[in-house]
């Protein structure tokens, strides 16, 4: 194993792991838990190579002054960055404990056996323990080389069943979130936000008819701060029907994105290896043994992360000095984010990470953050706490972008995929906040009096990043033609959403291999195999059909398949799933089956709860969710207007892991996402002979389907 | 930057309300909703403020045994009544509720926020149909909303708790 580029970062040791005096081991970690375990998995990591049991790691999460700098948390990389890190530093505290233990016993290193931090000698059986070396002291180390570490077969903590050690809080009812943080003194602000991300407010009263309310405005920003939750709550409804906004209409309308997106690319990208290269993009030619050659075009609207809690923040600004409890998935880039915004110095400003609702990506957390140090700014020394409104959080979270893909392949005589072309049209898939001299992607601060502007978009240029992730098919094809069409202006605010262009990419790849299965006449999982030729994929293929269940009977029920490796790096996810479409066009899932290759597994239920909760909330997108807007702005506000998935709607789900201890861990949060919705427009169509390509698949999509192909609809661009 | 200031009196008045084990007499607006007496006056943290529209669960309470959106549920009404919440659930010495134990064993959750909701819905759900079939068990959750796709775990843990209730009687 190489060094973790972590630790090259942040080689002290006691930066990582801390012996306390009570008996518990603190390791810290640049990540946060969104829910998706990763507190979990590193006490894991940590209890195993420490030979201490998980009950005794305390893991803290990041703080931009104690832990180490690990950027973000997204992107599946937590196992793989941090975990890594945490097992190369747990080793290295482990041997240096026991060099201390062997001096302190007069023993040799090698004599020695450790049990949940008791060190025993098995040459004169006196035994020590971790805490009586070490309790309080640091170790003052730098961790140069790379410790001997476990072998993966001897692993008696990785890879079995153990129950979340933040659930306990969250079952109880004890502080957990962000939410329920009770500074002394703590006020509440609630945000009056424009109708548009552009409006200018024209009328603002400076004052409202109840107790202990401020108003803050700043421009176009306007908060009220209160003592009470309720009361700021009542301010801010009361000030928002007394206040006047400007703005012009919002275009282009909502059904004319796909004829937009094809329409005004900023730049167009040849794709190789997962790369885009600023290259002329090569010619289009059929290869002339080609039989047939089929065309689809794909579409996935604008979708929301949509938190089941809205982004909340909690700013206190004493002495100069601004401290922001946020769920920022990165509190080091909303540092440096935040600073210029409020001109303070970098080290002025501390980010305190505490959980919120799952956030699936680039949410609310950062924008409520710059909202609540406003506010706590405008009113020292107090605290105040913001939490968005279900509007605010519908309103104005950075959606996933809409999304054109079209796809053209040819097959020889045999039914072999001869040549492959697949471009992708979408806007930005990352705004997140950072260091942007001038600029700033923190909405609040576009609406100020003195405002900066949002950060000009631009392509993102590295391997499998954005509107190219997962562009390159995971097949082995003789001829590609891939191209990633960048659009900078969207009119509605983009960022990252689970996946990324994954989930549009392989959507479109997996249902236009069912469609070339069908037109070879070949079944979907001969058809992929035959053009697979990575092992380890064939075998997560392999495996979902081994533990295929028998197939429905009934007339309108079908099976669809899929499958990609996200990124084309971390891990292999394979999607079966079982439909029932109604007469009235109604797609009900029965069952799923999913099988995945996730390297050597570190918290398998963890893994299990991963991949099924990707695939309800992908099967959601995929069958209910679309951002709708008018002239005036966004009308998914709410749960009614924007719904998704409930518990009626979901399928039983069966999930098998392959896993290899002798590999590395790989990142897994989002390996489900990309196979789901192709899995069930292949299933539809394996049912009723309907192709729905375009997201999502309501029952009005699912009956227009046979006549109409809406991305493909060209009336929409001449609106 | 400006701030201004208006202080005014809303029309109070005088509630007794039993949370848990706690009785207390509150001197409130009658129209505040009880999530924010639970959350201010009680210090509670188990109902979470979701979307305030009765439309995602994540705040439900059980009001005298029966599951209610906190969000939305004026304190005037409440005068004289009992409101449990997941904090009252755990015996005294701190053991968990069958309930809580198995969201807890089948780490029915990702991030947990709508976690307290469920289990105060599964509380009352349980209490009337000791024996829910899976069908029965989705139809009493519909009222709730999961965004992390733990429903299957979910499910698994109410079916658990049911069946460990239930061994519990015998």
């Amino acid at each position: 194993m190489s060094m973790p580029a972590s630790i090259e970062r942040t080689p002290g040791l006691d930066r990582w792991i801390r012996i306390a005096d009570n008996g518990a081991v603190i390791v810290s970690t640049g990540k946060v838990e969104i829910g998706q375990g990763i507190k979990t998995a590193i006490a894991m990591i940590a209890a195993e190579e420490l030979d201490v049991s998980v009950e005794r790691i305390q893991v803290q999460t990041a703080d931009t002054e104690i832990t180490p700098n690990e950027y973000v948390t997204a992107g599946s990389m937590s196992v793989e960055d941090s975990g890594s890190a945490v097992r190369v530093a747990s080793a290295a505290a482990r041997q240096i404990l026991l060099e201390s233990a062997a001096e302190k016993l007069h023993v040799a290193v090698d004599t020695l056996t450790v049990q949940d931090g008791l060190i025993t000698s098995g040459q004169s059986n006196e035994q020590t323990d971790y805490w009586s070396l070490q309790a309080g002291r640091l170790f003052e180390v730098d961790i140069i080389d790379v410790p001997p570490l476990k072998d993966p077969r001897s692993y008696r903590v990785v890879g079995t069943h153990t129950t979340r050690t933040d659930l306990p809080a969250k079952v109880r009812g004890d502080l957990a979130f962000v939410q329920d943080l009770r500074l002394p003194d703590t006020w509440h602000g609630r945000l009056v936000k424009p109708p548009l991300a552009d409006a200018t407010l024209i009328e603002c009263p400076d004052s409202i008819d109840l107790p202990d309310v401020e108003i803050v405005r700043d421009g176009n920003f306007v908060g009220v701060v209160a003592k009470l939750e309720a009361v700021a709550i009542a301010a801010a409804e009361r000030l928002a029907s007394k206040v006047r906004w400007q703005s012009k209409p919002l275009e282009p309308p909502m059904p004319g994105i796909p004829g937009y997106l094809r329409t005004h690319v900023s730049k167009s990208l040849p794709v190789v290896s997962g790369m885009p290269l600023d290259e002329t993009l090569p010619e289009q030619a059929t290869p002339d043994h080609a039989v047939q050659t089929l065309n689809a075009a794909y579409y996935r609207p604008y979708q929301m992360h949509a938190s089941l809690g809205p982004s909340a923040a909690c700013a206190q600004f004493v002495d100069g000095k601004l401290t922001v409890y946020s769920h920022s998935q990165g509190v080091e880039l909303l540092k440096r984010a935040l600073a210029p915004v409020l001109d303070l110095p970098v080290d002025r400003v501390h980010v305190i990470h505490r959980e919120g609702a799952g956030c699936y990506g680039h949410n609310g957390a950062d924008d409520v953050a710059l909202d609540a140090a406003l506010l706590a700014i405008a009113l020292p020394p107090r605290p105040v706490m913001v939490k968005w409104s279900r509007a605010d959080e519908h309103g104005f979270e950075p959606y996933a972008p809409a999304t054109v893909i079209d796809m053209q392949a040819s097959l020889d005589a045999h039914g072999r995929i001869v040549d492959w072309c697949h471009d992708t049209y979408s806007f930005s898939h990352n705004t997140r906040p950072g260091r942007n001299p001038g600029h700033t992607n923190l909405q609040s601060a576009w609406w100020r009096e003195k405002p900066l502007p949002p950060v000009p978009r631009q392509p993102a240029m590295l391997a499998e990043a954005g509107i190219h992730r997962n562009l390159e098919p995971i097949y082995t094809l003789p001829r590609k033609r891939l191209v990633k069409h960048f659009v900078a202006n969207s009119p509605l605010r983009t960022s990252s959403l689970r996946s990324l262009g994954a989930f549009a990419n392989v959507f479109a790849i997996e249902s236009f291999m069912d469609e070339l299965a069908h037109a070879a006449g070949k079944d979907p999982f001969e058809f992929r195999s035959e053009h697979l030729a990575d092992r380890r994929a064939r075998a997560v293929l392999e495996l979902l059909q081994q533990r295929a269940p028998g197939l429905s009977g009934d007339s309108n029920a079908g099976r669809g398949i899929a499958m990609a490796r996200y990124k084309n790096r971390q891990t292999y996810c394979a999607v079966m799933v079982d439909v029932h479409v109604e007469d009235d066009g109604q797609v009900r899932l029965d069952h799923a089956v999913i099988s995945a290759d996730a390297g050597l597994v570190i918290d398998p239920d963890g893994l299990i709860n991963q991949l099924e909760g990707g695939f309800i909330q992908a099967a959601s997108w995929t069958l209910k969710e679309q951002v709708t807007w008018d002239h005036e702005g966004v009308t998914s506000r709410d749960w009614e207007s924007y719904p998704i998935l409930t518990f009626s709607e979901i399928p039983t789900i069966a999930t098998y892991l392959i896993d290899r201890r002798l590999d590395q861990p790989m990142g897994a949060g989002e390996a489900s996402t990309g196979p789901t919705p192709a899995a069930i427009a292949n299933a539809i169509f394996a049912a009723v002979g309907v192709r729905v390509r375009d997201l999502p698949f309501t029952p009005e999509r699912v009956k227009l389907a046979a006549g109409m192909e809406l991305a493909n609809d060209t009336r929409w661009e001449q609106k | 930057m400006c701030a201004t200031k208006r202080p005014d009196m809303p029309e109070q008045m005088t509630v007794t309300l039993t949370v848990n084990a706690q009785t207390r007499e509150l001197v409130v607006d009658p129209g505040t909703s009880l999530i924010f007496v639970l959350r201010d006056e009680f210090a509670l943290n188990g109902a979470k403020l979701g979307c305030g529209l009765e439309q995602c669960g994540a705040c439900v309470v059980l009001v005298d045994g029966e599951p209610v959106y906190s969000c939305t549920k004026p304190i005037g009404d409440l005068e004289g009544k009992h409101v449990e919440t997941v904090e009252g659930l755990a015996a005294d010495d701190g053991r968990l509720h069958v309930i809580q134990e198995s969201f807890l064993q089948l780490n029915a959750a990702q991030c947990g926020y709508c976690t307290a909701g469920l289990i105060m819905r599964t509380k009352a759900l349980l209490a009337d149909n000791p024996r829910p079939s899976r069908g029965e068990i989705c139809a009493a959750l519909d009222g709730h909303l999961c965004r992390c796709g733990a429903h299957p775990r979910v499910i698994k843990a109410v079916e658990r708790a049911s069946a460990r209730l239930r061994e519990r009687k015998r």
